[in-house]
């Protein structure tokens, strides 16, 4: 079961170790002060915004924040269960599919969409994960990837809602019957309350009872096992949680493009998650805020230097990747 | 008619198969005897559909365009592994996903500035054009059955080259325990060079054969990648024979259940909801199939012996 020569044991590096031990207690102090600044960027980058071309940069910092959410929630079973799901995309898309469809349906209450995002993504983490979490390693990577592709086709033959084509929101979600979120500055605060209270419910999970022992089946499953507990519901629920948060992200981003579209899903989307959070350091929380940030803000910075930004873009990964164990985070903390 | 239409899917769904078996076999090496995710693997599928589009349109045959899109397929590959894979051999499966994926973004993005970005097109070869006639009334493409025909014969070469060379011997060993291997003195590295060369390649070779029945586009190889993942997955990390089979299976369930899924469900149901379900669940056959085998049976279907 643990031969690691087999492929059937992923080679999925621990991330460094972190808080617990107390020696390790500063970084986790200083990953607080990068989260707490990121957070008070996001909060005055509007007024910083009204002096450019305002609607487009806010528009761009809305999308880095909802796919820091995303990001955030992939990390927790990523970074901390060491469950590397190729297919979380499909969680977005699900968030994403329920606000159409149930704006197709004029229910545009944002209350209705957010509880049948969370109920839906809940759902389909629930069954998926059950299944998928009886494997291990390469073959999760392999059969979340089964799962998201399957949502993928799901979304496309739905004919009835735009099917290859994606559909076309006729609003924003109604609060109350209002149209309040049709003001772009108080969604973008909507959308900055989301990110902060996600990832101050993370670092509390993380922090737990909870955290601990998922962060234990991540170093070394067996023996959790033999001091009594089962990797498999802590692994589960984290799964479940990651999903529902990542749902969340996708409610958000229909309610941002006010378009929802299978291109959402693909398995493409779902590596540029993974990107995001090893781009930024994993297991770390603040990483894939950094890295969802990085991503998005380079893309941008790139394609105004050249239509062809793919050509810097993608070696800059290879370098990453080859260059800079632990992403943006582990390479400043080298050199610290 | 409605047994030709049989036939004739479960002609393309073979045809479609040894494609897809083309591709996994280098992948399923790569995976099992490096124990690498390279999803660039893709990407040297649509290189030498690119290579072929552009010996044939410089030598104005198909058949030395083919000739000369193998060798450079080959040289591509090794030279991304000079530089590139090489260096991630050692690092684990999310670095090897980020590089790779870097380098999908940087190829799918390189073929657009060198050939543009709308779809090319490849003619076929004039003594394999038009169709053959296969019994009274049943005709079927003649390149169609040339690409058949040529996949079976690089699925007999690979067969005895990996059973009865060397090299292929080594790269059993390798698939099954590579620090073994490598502990009784063979020079691994060199070893997953040459496979890396070789499962480049092939996926070059598929992509050359297609390349006149499809469009020559960038990102043809993004799908593809995920399909030949089905494929080594099901037939088992590291096995030849399994990817073989595994491919034809999908090959056979993709094809048939897009045309016939409609039809099955209709003995079910109404038609009206029959044809609706059928378009939904069709395309998410083989990755059903694929969840289900990694549920019942991880190690796939055809397993490497250990």
């Amino acid at each position: 079961m643990l031969d690691t020569a087999s492929p059937a044991a992923a080679k999925v590096a621990a991330p460094p170790p972190e808080a617990g031990a107390t020696s390790a207690r500063a970084p986790l102090i200083r990953r607080e002060a990068l989260a707490f600044a990121l957070f008070a960027f996001f909060a005055i980058a509007p007024a910083i915004a009204q002096v450019g071309a305002e609607g487009y940069l806010l528009s761009l910092v809305i999308r880095a924040m909802i796919f820091a959410i995303a990001a955030l929630s992939l990390d927790l079973i990523l970074g901390y269960g060491a469950l590397v799901s190729f297919g979380h995309a499909a969680f977005v898309g699900i968030g994403c599919y329920a606000v159409g469809i149930l704006m197709a349906h004029s229910v545009s209450d944002l209350f209705v969409q957010l509880l049948a995002t969370l109920l839906a993504s809940a759902l389909f983490a629930l069954v998926t994960g059950a299944i998928s979490l009886r494997t291990k390693g390469v073959y999760f990577i392999m059969i979340t990837l089964a799962f998201g592709q399957m949502i993928y086709f799901l979304t496309t033959s739905l004919a009835a809602y735009g099917g290859d084509d994606g559909l076309t929101l006729p609003s924003r979600s109604a609060v109350f019957g209002t149209d309040v979120l049709e003001n772009d500055l108080v969604f973008y605060y909507l959308v900055l309350a989301c990110l902060v209270g996600v990832y101050a419910l993370l670092r509390a999970i993380v922090g737990s009872r909870f955290g601990r022992v998922l962060r234990g089946t991540r170093e070394n499953p067996v023996r959790m096992q033999a001091i009594g507990y089962d990797p498999y519901r802590y692994q589960l629920v984290a799964y479940v949680i990651a999903g529902m948060i990542a749902g969340l992200s996708g409610f958000l981003l229909a309610n941002h493009i006010e378009f929802v579209s299978p291109a959402f899903i693909s398995w493409q989307r779902s590596g540029e998650l993974i990107i995001m959070v090893v781009l930024g350091g994993m297991g770390t929380l603040v990483g894939p805020i950094v890295g969802a940030m990085s991503f998005l803000f380079l893309e941008e910075i790139l394609a105004r230097i050249t239509q062809d930004w793919k050509l810097i873009f993608g070696p800059l990964l290879v370098l990453v990747a080859l260059f800079a164990r632990g992403g943006i985070l582990g390479f400043f903390r080298r050199k610290a | 008619m409605y047994t030709t239409l049989i036939l004739v899917q479960t002609l393309n769904g073979l045809q479609f198969g040894i494609i897809l078996f083309l591709i996994a076999a280098g992948l399923t090496l790569v995976f099992g005897v490096m124990d690498f995710i390279n999803l660039a693997h893709g990407v040297q599928y649509m290189i030498g559909a690119y290579f072929a589009f552009a010996f044939t349109s410089w030598t104005g045959s198909f058949g030395l365009g083919l000739l000369l899109a193998l060798p450079a397929a080959l040289v591509f590959g090794l030279l991304l592994e000079a530089l590139v894979f090489r260096h991630l051999y050692d690092k684990d499966h999310l670095e090897q996903v980020l590089a790779t994926f870097g380098i999908i973004l940087f190829l799918n993005q390189g073929v657009k500035v060198v050939w543009g970005s709308s779809p090319l097109f490849v003619p076929v070869p004039e003594f394999l054009q038009g169709s053959i006639v296969l019994f009274e009334g049943f005709f079927y493409p003649t390149y169609r059955l040339a690409i058949i025909g040529a996949g079976l014969g690089v699925a007999a070469l690979l067969y005895v080259l990996v059973n009865y060379t060397r090299a292929g011997m080594l790269v059993r060993a390798g698939a099954t325990n590579a620090k073994m291997v490598s502990a009784l003195g063979v020079d691994i590295r060199r070893l997953f060079m040459i496979v890396f060369g070789f499962g480049a390649m092939l996926a070059g070779f598929a992509g050359a054969m297609v390349a006149p029945i499809l469009s020559v586009e960038p990102g043809m190889g993004d799908n593809l990648l995920i399909l030949a993942f089905v494929v080594i997955v099901i037939g088992g990390i590291g096995s030849i024979r399994g990817a073989f089979l595994a491919a034809l299976i999908i090959g056979l369930v993709d094809t048939l259940g897009r045309t016939f899924a409609g039809d099955v469900l209709r003995l079910f149901m109404d038609p009206g909801a029959a044809s609706t379900v059928g378009r939904a669940v069709a395309p998410m056959l083989i990755y059903i199939l694929m969840a289900a085998v990694l549920f019942f049976r991880p190690a796939g279907l055809f397993p490497v012996k250990r």
